[in-house]
């Protein structure tokens, strides 16, 4: 198609016609809820996560209420213990993560030109998924069975069923299920960011905001497999008892905090990197002018995302671990202070050397650095452990994490709010409101936390419900209370803004005159994203690049049309984003809303104990994932290749590591292995922790033969695979078929093979932290390989099926991608728990 | 100059290489983190004159040092004048090589401030 045709209005309009068609949302009362366009799912995520805010907003209301004055009685101290435990766990894994992830998958296709992210239903699995686990979670309190261990869940409080009930359960499995939407959307994130973005958008051009959302989505790869890995282990010990946290059965409650907070300083960033991403975003626009030093925040990002995962020991220095070992955290979160400031003095630049508008996303963003950086301070002092002792675990602490939250998330995201809801809805917030609730925000938080810095230092301990008048905390107590109704005003104001904006007026198109590919969109929003696939030439296209929103518009540009009626997105390289292959996206379905409800079966039904009931559903879900991608993923196309313009002809099917599908498997598998290694990070924590690991009297488990079998085995299935993806690859195909079948044997045999160890040497998980750590890794390798066999037999299904050959075999490559992770998964476990103790 | 090339020209900037500084930091911290935990979790103590750690500290500063140079050199690729914001080859290298750079600074101090606490400190208590 060359520029001529697209002189043609009629032309134009067939166009749009068949686009329109093509990205029709479905419609009916329970159709319209199988969408999985990401302006929608999207949306549904925003709000739903909004409304976890709301409530758990509410839970602080009353806890602030019940501290308002000494010896209060409105709660007692059961509820407040539920109290604060949801008020944390609900802001920070229903509200902050999912918000992030939710404001990304609006925001990130209208950044990067395409009509959608690569794995539209995987999105859409993620939202239910989160949906499901955070009205489980959530809801408990209502029964008065909500958790109340803290939001990091210290055993062996929260371990010993005799102290602590089904709240303990909700919170590890409700949570655990949020967690692994969480993986599916760093998954969509990372491959839409890395893979989707458009002709000419190399690395030196991306958006701000997409880089930040890349790193983050990689922490998220590294942060939450650990807290998975310890989540299993703790399910372990409460449903099961084996002895992972109990001292008595040679188990360490230490190992719980430092997989918790291997998680848990991570996340601090992950919330907080693409709050800060929204200013990287607004800050040029309202000075604008360009972002001064853009390599040097690619620098804060990725700086800032390797130093926290050094930083988890900080909230362990009161733990007796050895001085040296406290210095060292101690230094990293000192060092990170470089990386984060510097992102601070890159805005403060840009914002001085440009031609400022005062508008409210702006008051918003400047308002909140001042906040955060108060947090930042008092994050500097609490890095010193001597300091650090006299402060734990009293209100100072809960001061500097609000301000650090408040000022580096909350207060972000208001910003953002404003800054894009003309983007999503066409039209303004009131400026009015906006700053009414500014400056009620902002007193509000100060005048809320500031006070507690003070409390804390007098004495006054987090997480108390109640306080006696002799201690004279009773002025900075109420001082605290008001400040946060206040607060909750500020946040009651927005909320009216936003009910009052369907009666306002459309705004303008761009109407803060931004420079960047998201204010593409309409006020009046087409469903398909884009009309064309743009050209990049600048990090600021529409200010830079001459009538670029008229070619847009009038698809001058690349895929302006859907001939074959399929929803469809360009795939360019990592670093220089040239074309690669038109990709065709998955369409509504009720399959990922089906899995999600099936895996949340597993989820729910473990925790009241109906393990047969949860088993079904866990079939279930195997059912409805290998339905999902046996319909709906790595199909042959009608033709090898469409033009998509301007003479450029692009095929229509990848396989290997340049298709998106690789790249899932890929960064799954990074999750799996994190996970893993959380682990075996176990299994020799226990061993510095005890004289004698493995304890004299079971140190013949499980042997050397039966581990030594199993690696065999494990190694042997994963060359046969590989040896079946080189053969079929060459056309051999009933070759390669064979090959399968052998190869799905022996991951038949691995399971065997890797129990049998445990199995025969009679270990006896229920005695001791050391045979309950060889059963999980010897389960988990097992475990692997019988997904392993699952997978090899999927590859054979579809081989038969007439859907996978020699120039089709995207599927035999994933597979073999899986393989390559399972024989490292069984290297490891099996040398392990059959050689370690040998030389220990 | 001769016509043949330097080694360090042969080598490619990608997003792999962005992260070998902070990467090697991690290592390094990890190394220090484990060997400090083993040693007074097994031995009661750290050796006054820790071999290894040294070894490892000197390694990790010269390995940031030289993947720095190197993005150093890349960065200073002839081209168009700055800013480096067009959509060429060049710009794209000279945005990952400047980006390198500035991760090997933050990762050499990073290594600094890791190595600090040993000389300050003598026991595990």
């Amino acid at each position: 198609m060359s520029l001529h045709d697209q002189d043609d209005p009629a032309l134009r309009a067939a166009q749009e016609e068949r686009l329109r068609a093509v990205w029709a949302p479905p419609k009916g009362l329970f159709l319209r809820w199988t969408d999985t366009n990401n302006n929608r799912v999207g949306v549904w995520y925003v709000l739903t996560a909004f409304g976890f805010m709301l409530f758990a907003g509410v839970l602080a209301l009353i806890m602030r209420t019940q501290l308002a004055v000494p010896d209060n009685d409105l709660v007692g101290a059961g509820t407040f213990n539920q109290l604060f435990t949801l008020h944390g766990s609900m802001m920070m894994f229903l509200f902050a993560v999912p918000m992030f992830e939710a404001v990304s998958i609006i925001l990130l296709p209208q950044l990067l030109g395409a009509r959608d992210l690569p794995f539209p239903r995987l999105s859409a699995f993620g939202y239910w998924s989160f949906l499901i686990g955070g009205l489980f979670v959530s809801g408990s309190i209502f029964f008065n069975a909500a958790p109340d261990g803290g939001w990091f869940m210290y055993p062996p409080l929260t371990t010993r069923t005799d102290l602590s009930g089904l709240g303990a359960d909700i919170w590890m499995l409700g949570l655990s299920f949020i967690e692994v939407s969480s993986v599916a959307a760093a998954v969509e994130l990372i491959v839409g960011v890395l893979k989707c973005r458009p002709p000419g958008m190399r690395l030196n051009l991306m958006p701000l905001y997409a880089w930040y959302i890349l790193v983050v989505a990689v922490m998220i790869l590294f942060a939450f497999p650990p807290l998975i890995a310890g989540d299993i282990l703790f399910e372990m010990e409460r449903l099961l008892g084996w002895p992972f946290f109990d001292a008595n059965r040679g188990g360490d409650p230490l190992l719980w905090q430092h997989l918790f907070w291997i998680f848990g300083h991570p996340e601090v960033y992950i919330i907080f990197l693409p709050s800060i991403a929204l200013f990287a975003m607004l800050v040029p626009t309202f000075a604008q002018r360009h972002l001064l030093g853009y390599p040097w925040i690619v620098l804060a990002a990725v700086g800032t995302a390797f130093l926290s995962f050094g930083l988890w020991v900080h909230h362990m220095f009161t733990t007796g671990l050895p001085k040296i070992s406290l210095a060292f955290f101690s230094a990293a979160s000192e060092a990170v202070v470089i990386p984060t400031g510097v992102q601070i003095f890159v805005f403060l630049a840009t914002l001085w050397a440009g031609r400022v508008t005062w508008s409210t996303p702006l008051l918003f963003a400047t308002g909140s650095l001042a906040i955060f950086v108060i947090g930042g301070l008092t994050g500097v002092m609490v890095a010193v452990a001597p300091f650090d002792w006299q402060a734990h675990d009293s209100y100072f602490i809960v001061a500097h994490l609000h301000y650090v939250l408040i000022g580096g998330t909350l207060m972000p995201l208001f910003a953002g709010l404003y800054y894009y809801w003309p983007l999503v809805t066409g039209k303004k917030l009131s400026d009015r409101f906006g700053r009414t609730a500014f400056w009620m925000l902002f007193v509000g938080a100060n005048l809320t936390f500031f006070p507690m810095h003070l409390s804390g230092l007098m004495g006054m301990p987090r997480r108390v419900f109640t306080y006696p008048a002799e201690l004279g905390l009773g002025g900075l107590n109420l001082a605290s209370t008001l400040g946060a109704w206040l607060f909750a005003a500020g946040v009651a104001v927005i909320c009216m803004d936003i009910c009052l904006s369907p009666r306002r007026a459309k705004a303008p198109r761009n109407p803060w005159n931004a420079g960047t590919l998201e204010w593409l969109a309409h006020p009046d929003d087409e469903d398909w994203g884009i009309r064309s696939v743009p050209l990049i030439e600048s990090r600021y296209p529409i200010w830079d690049q001459p009538d670029f929103m008229k070619k847009v518009d009038e698809g001058r540009f690349f895929l302006p049309d859907a001939e074959e009626g399929r929803r469809e997105t360009i795939v360019t390289t990592v670093l220089d984003a040239r074309p690669l292959a038109v990709i065709r996206l998955a369409t509504p379905s009720v399959k990922p809303m089906l899995t999600a409800i099936a895996l949340g079966g597993v989820f729910i039904l473990t925790t009241y104990h109906l393990f047969w009931a949860a088993l079904v559903c866990g079939v279930a879900t195997l059912v409805c994932a290998l339905w999902w991608l046996w319909t709906g993923t790595a199909e042959i196309p009608e033709k090898p290749c469409k033009p998509i313009g301007h003479g450029l002809e692009l095929p229509l099917y990848l396989s290997g590591p340049a298709a998106p599908g690789w790249w899932a498997m890929f960064i799954t598998m990074m999750a799996d292995a994190t996970a893993f290694s959380g682990l075996v990070f176990g299994y020799f924590f226990f061993w510095t922790r005890h004289a004698d690991f493995p304890p004299q009297a079971m140190a013949d488990g499980p042997g050397v033969a039966w581990p030594m079998v199993a690696l065999a085995v494990g190694v042997s299935g994963w060359l046969l695979t590989l040896g079946a993806r080189e053969v079929h690859a060459r056309g051999r195909v009933m070759m390669a078929r064979s090959l399968l079948c052998l190869a799905i044997l022996l991951s038949l045999a691995g399971i065997g093979a890797g129990l049998a160890g445990p199995w025969t040497s009679d270990m006896d998980p229920q005695a001791h932290s050391y045979p309950a750590i060889v059963w999980t890794l010897a389960i988990w390798a097992s475990a692997h390989a019988g997904v392993g066999a699952i997978m090899q037999g999927y590859a054979l299904a579809r081989s038969f099926a007439g859907r996978m050959d020699p120039t089709h075999d995207a599927d035999l490559r994933n597979v073999t991608l899986y393989m390559h992770f399972h024989a490292l998964t069984a290297i490891v476990t099996y040398a392990t728990i059959g050689l370690f103790p040998e030389v220990a | 100059m001769s016509e043949r090339r330097k080694w360090h020209e042969g080598l490619r900037v990608t997003l792999w290489t962005l992260i070998v500084p902070p990467a090697i930091w991690a290592g390094h911290f990890l190394l220090s983190y484990l060997w400090a935990a083993i040693s007074c979790a097994k031995a009661g103590r750290f050796a006054t004159f820790p071999t290894l750690f040294v070894i490892g500290t000197a390694l990790a500063l010269t390995l940031i040092a030289l993947s720095g140079w190197v993005a150093w050199v890349k960065a200073r690729m002839p081209g168009d004048p700055p800013p480096h914001e067009e959509s060429n080859e060049i710009d794209r290298l000279r945005f990952l090589a400047k980006s390198t750079l500035l991760l090997a600074g933050l990762s050499f101090v990073g290594v600094l401030f890791t190595a600090l606490p040993v000389v300050f400190l003598r026991d595990c208590l």
